[in-house]
């Protein structure tokens, strides 16, 4: 069974291209176009990795990564930041808000698929234990 | 200090409005035959004036703190 | 049948009564209860003001001018309502320095002045002796009045009487025992005489009910109420006029005037009535309820006056019997022998009061002022060497009393008879009053000084001797008339009477005007024309600052002493005992117990030791006294002067203090205003660049991570492959379009643009927009009104900025439209001056709090919105830019949820 991922990002081309490279590599992909879509989407499909971008609409990328942690149930998920903003002061606050990992955009499709494996599989570990 | 500062400024008033009570051309309005009560007119007025006086006086005195 | 035996035996009763209560009340002192510890108490003792001259001779003064009597008591009550101004201070300025009396007060004043002192005193006892004198006349008058009943005869027409019938001088004799028993109990003059306040409390109460009781009895038992009585007084034409004295007389409201001026001096400045209102007090807070309690005791004791007063002129309207003797005549006349003795007991209350709180307050000073510092100066005497002087003093204060005593006894004989009560009382009012500039002046005033005080007081007793004592005793026969009627070796000018030709007012009001002249003129005059001494300048401002600094007197000393130096000195005026008790109590406020080696003789014990003297013996001797004992290095004036100075230089220091704190507090905001402006600046600076980034990266994004995909997979379908190339060229514009709208800003920022300026019609700029965009219109389904005037005023713009501006609000319009229904208006419209474009759209609209900061760069409103086509953040901002370069404004109105206008206006008229 395919992992699940959900993108979360306000902006079309950027989606359109996450969605494609992900659905390449075999994964289910869901699309959220803001925050309270992007919970929403989360509590319906309980995706296992999500693609989160931090300046989006309603509900920005931090707000949804805390209340995600709030869940217990949701621990689990991996979170990848997405941001424009590359600043220290943000990354420090993306990962102090329980994201696994803060990627910048511009980013290279390469490395960013290969984070997503990695997390993936590390992350069913203790799934599974 | 203060409260007995305006007590004192209340005191000096009424010291003000007593003189005034009590001395020309204020007295010589009543200063005019005819009774009140079976009173002088004159002597009705400063019994009165006074009585009012030493009234408000009391009042100044025993209102506010008993400093 | 009233005997002679029966009526002395009475008198001997009350004065036993008397004794009783005083001896009681000293006991229970004694014991630690005091029974004068009470408002109600110290206002009866106050009451003391109202004499036998106000028993008999009120109405005395009533039967001859009506309502003449009453400034008398109605000055009083204006003076008390000043009492919380005025005796509060004297109060705390007594209690704080022991004063002793009215002398020690003023010679404490301007630098314990021993001179000043002895002034006050001769003044006060020369000024007292007719009023004390008027007390035996009144006593000694109604007994002999009274033996006479029940026939009504006049004292004048009894003839001379044997020395063993002079009652005068009995009653003189026995109220002197009586008061030095009374009186010279306890050797500290500063301490409470609390039997006598007990004792004349009492006989407060007695003259007030015996006066009532002769009114009411005058007023509903002869005649039928007030107005039977005022009537009947109508019905007679000589009376008639009475109903309304103060008319036609000339001067009338002059005299009253200056009489109430007279009787507010004299109920704070009798001696009598400084003793029992300032030293007797025990308690400040006293003062709230006597302020009210005891002018109310003089209204009562007045409301009869003249109703006896007419009813004693309708039952003796031949003139044979003395006004002054209504009070007592009306009752015998009606064959009322029990209200009688009542009246005559309580004008014997009325008169005993007076003197013997008098003639303490007086041997006090004599003893205290007078006769001390001038033995104290006799060092023949070799008094320092004398191991006890507690005797001395005591004996010196009893000789006072009864020196003082037979003065008055010997007044009356000599001037006595020449005038009525009421007259005297007044020349002995004039004489106190020439105290008033000095202690009034002295406790508000810091430059009155003791030459100034001097001189007052030697003007105004001068012209009071010259104006009242010379007449009266020239009256008596002492002096001849011619006098009074030609002046001095015939001078009109100098007639004691009219001086410098001074006529139409009563003889009080005349010697009022000219001695009140010359106290106060000289007071002021000598105390500004030459500068104070150390010791001076000290007291003045411990007088007139008393509420600031509390006890403060122990600053001022700087010297050597010893401490059994200074016990011994006390233990000789005030005895072994009380000297031990007072080192005692000093040494346990210290911690330390007595006699103890380590009590240190200093600036404050020395001032202790001072005080306590000089609640025996007052401030000047106290002064002299210790200043033997103790090596004073004198201060300077500049010295005291540093030193008074010292508190207030402190407030000024600190004034300037908070100056410069204030003045430094307002360069640090500013400096923080500064900075936070930079960092505003900086902070934008860096939000432009962070913001500028972003939305770079944004495209940035998506077209690398494409030509990564497309790079790396080849096999992507065709359809794919253009949707993909579609994306990159759109981000790319999108790109492009950001870099041009930075680089306009820039320009515009810098004022570097081109502006191309022509008349315009913003009709057809309208029109034209709407027409280039009318594709995307259709694309969003978006319906579009336009409300445009046939024809409007050209304005002066740049035709592409403003083109640039419509396109930028459609845009925005269009981007905000409801996504299913949306709908755009535009309007134009002309008015004075300026015309006026409005933008609607039925978007979800702005929140207030935006209205303002949407036209920030780089804001997006774009947040509420999940597709932002052209969301550079920038359009708004240029936007405004352009508007308000050629003169115009831009806004937006709008509120969440209804949709949102956006207007910007251009002027009509030649713009830049």
């Amino acid at each position: 069974m395919s992992k699940k991922i959900l993108i979360a990002d306000d902006e079309p081309s950027i989606v359109a291209a996450l969605e494609f490279l992900l659905q390449r590599n075999g994964y289910e992909v869901h699309i959220a176009r803001d925050g309270e879509e992007a919970l929403r989407l989360v509590e319906s499909h309980n995706p296992d990795l999500v693609l989160l971008d931090v300046m989006m609409p309603i509900k920005s990328g931090y707000e949804v990564c805390m209340r995600m942690r709030e869940r217990e149930d949701w621990r689990h998920i991996k979170i990848i930041m997405l941001s424009a903003k590359g600043r220290d002061a943000e990354v420090a606050k993306g990962l102090s808000m329980g994201a696994d990992i803060y990627v910048t955009k511009p980013f290279s499709t390469r490395e960013l698929m290969a984070k997503i494996q990695a997390l993936l599989s590390q992350g069913s570990e203790p799934e599974s234990a | 200090m203060s409260e007995s500062e305006s007590k004192g400024q209340r005191f000096v008033a009424l010291c003000m409005l007593g003189m005034l009570l009590f001395n020309y051309p204020i007295l010589a309005l009543f200063n005019v035959s005819g009774t009140l009560f079976g009173v002088p007119v004159l002597y009705a007025y400063i019994f009165i004036a006074w009585a009012a006086l030493i009234a408000s006086m009391a009042f100044i005195a025993e209102s506010g703190g008993r400093q | 049948m009233l005997h002679e035996t029966a009526i002395v035996l009475t008198a001997f009763v009350y004065l036993g009564v008397l004794f009783a209560i005083a001896y009681y009340a000293d006991e229970r002192a004694d014991a630690g209860r005091s029974v004068i510890a009470s408002p109600y108490i110290y206002s009866l003792s106050l009451a003391v003001y109202a004499t036998a001259w106000t028993f008999y001779g009120s109405v005395g003064r009533a039967a001859s001018d009506g309502v003449g009597f009453l400034p008398i008591y109605i000055g009083p009550t204006l003076m008390i309502a000043l009492w919380w101004v005025v005796l509060r201070k004297i109060l705390r300025i007594s209690k704080q320095n022991r004063i002793t009396s009215l002398a020690d007060f003023i010679a404490s004043r301007y630098g314990k002045s021993a001179l000043l002192g002895g002034l006050v005193t001769v003044i006060a006892v020369i000024g007292i002796l007719p009023y004390i004198s008027l007390q035996l006349k009144a006593v000694s008058n109604s007994f002999t009045i009274l033996v006479q009943y029940p026939e009504i005869v006049m004292p004048a027409k009894i003839g001379v009487l044997a020395t063993r019938q002079d009652t005068a001088l009995w009653v003189a004799l026995i109220l002197a025992a009586f008061t030095i028993a009374f009186g010279t109990r306890h050797l500290d003059a500063a301490e409470h005489h609390q039997g006598m306040v007990a004792a004349i409390a009492f006989e407060s109460l007695v003259k007030l009910l015996a006066f009532l009781a002769v009114g009411v009895f005058v007023t509903f038992g002869i005649y039928d109420g007030f107005g039977d009585l005022f009537g009947r007084a109508a019905a007679v034409p000589k009376l008639r006029a009475m109903l309304t004295p103060l008319e036609g007389v000339a001067g009338g409201y002059a005299n009253w005037a200056w009489l109430t001026i007279l009787s507010m001096m004299a109920i704070m400045f009798l001696p009598r009535q400084f003793q029992v209102a300032v030293i007797e007090n025990v308690d400040e807070k006293h003062l709230n309820k006597a302020i009210w309690l005891f002018p109310l005791y003089m209204l009562a004791i007045n409301v009869f006056v003249l109703p006896i007063a007419f009813g004693g002129l309708l039952r003796f309207p031949d003139g044979s019997v003395d006004a002054d003797t209504f009070v007592l005549t009306l009752p015998m006349a009606e064959k009322r022998e029990l209200l009688a003795l009542l009246v005559f007991i309580g004008g014997l209350s009325a008169a005993t009061g007076m003197v013997i709180v008098e003639t303490i307050a007086l041997s006090t000073m004599v003893c205290n002022d007078l006769i001390m510092p001038v033995l104290l100066r006799l060092r023949r005497l070799r008094l320092n060497e004398r191991r006890d002087l507690t005797g001395l003093l005591l004996g010196i204060r009893r000789g006072a009393i009864v020196l003082i005593l037979l003065l008055g006894y010997l007044y009356y004989k000599l001037a006595g008879e020449a005038y009525a009560l009421v007259s005297i009382g007044l020349i002995s009012f004039a004489a106190v009053a020439q105290f008033a500039p000095a202690i009034l002046g002295g406790i508000f005033w810091k430059g009155g000084t003791r030459a100034g005080a001097l001189s007052g007081l030697l003007a105004g007793f001068a012209v009071w001797l010259y104006t009242l004592f010379l007449p009266a005793l020239a009256r008596s026969g002492w002096l001849p008339l011619g006098l009074l009627e030609h002046g001095p070796f015939g001078i009109e000018l100098l007639k004691p009477l009219q001086l410098l030709g001074l006529a139409g007012l009563d003889q009080i009001s005349h010697a009022m005007i000219w001695s009140m002249i010359a106290n106060v003129g000289a007071y002021f005059a000598v105390s500004l024309s030459a500068s104070p001494s150390a010791e001076e300048h000290r007291q003045a401002s411990l007088f007139v600052d008393v509420f600031r600094h509390e006890a403060g007197g122990a600053r001022f000393w700087r010297g050597t002493a010893s401490v059994p130096d200074l016990y011994s000195l006390l233990a000789r005026f005030l005895g072994t005992a009380t000297a031990d008790s007072a080192f005692g109590e000093y040494a346990s406020a210290k911690g330390l117990g007595w006699p103890d080696e380590r009590l240190v003789a200093d600036a404050e014990l020395v001032h202790y030791v001072e005080v306590q003297l000089a609640g025996a013996i007052g401030a000047a001797s106290a002064r002299v006294m210790v200043a033997a004992v103790a090596k004073e290095e004198a201060l300077s004036i500049d010295e005291v002067r540093e030193i008074l100075d010292e508190a207030s230089q402190v407030v000024v220091y600190s004034h300037k203090l908070e100056q410069k704190s204030r003045e430094l507090e307002a360069a640090t905001a500013e400096l923080r205003g500064a900075n936070e402006r930079l960092t505003e600046l900086d902070r934008l600076k860096d939000d432009f660049v962070s913001t500028v980034t972003h939305e770079l990266r944004t495209p940035l994004t998506s077209i690398r991570a494409i030509t990564e995909i497309l790079l790396d997979d080849p096999d992507v379908e065709v359809e794919q492959r253009k949707k993909f190339l579609g994306i990159i060229t759109k981000e790319a514009e999108r790109l492009s379009r950001l870099i041009n709208q930075v680089l306009d800003l820039a320009k515009i920022e810098s004022g570097k643009a081109d502006w191309v300026e022509t008349r315009v019609d913003m009709k057809e700029v309208i029109s034209d927009t709407l027409a280039a965009m009318d594709q995307l219109f259709r694309e969003k389904n978006i319906q579009v009104e336009a409300r445009l005037p046939e024809k409007v005023s050209t304005v002066t713009v740049d035709l592409d900025r403003m083109t640039q501006v419509m396109l930028n609000l459609l845009s925005n319009a269009v981007k905000f439209c409801d996504s299913a229904n949306g709908r755009v208006e535009i309007a134009l419209a002309e008015r004075e001056g300026f015309l006026s474009v409005d933008v609607r759209d039925n978007g979800r609209g702005i929140s207030p709090e935006d209205h303002e900061t949407i036209f920030n760069k780089f804001h997006q409103v774009g947040d509420t919105l999940t597709d932002k086509p052209h969301g550079s953040g920038l359009g708004l901002h240029i936007s405004r830019q352009i508007v308000e370069h050629f003169g115009g404004r831009m806004w937006v109105e709008s509120s969440l949820g209804g949709g949102a206008r956006f207007s910007f206006t251009l002027p009509t008229g030649a713009a830049t």
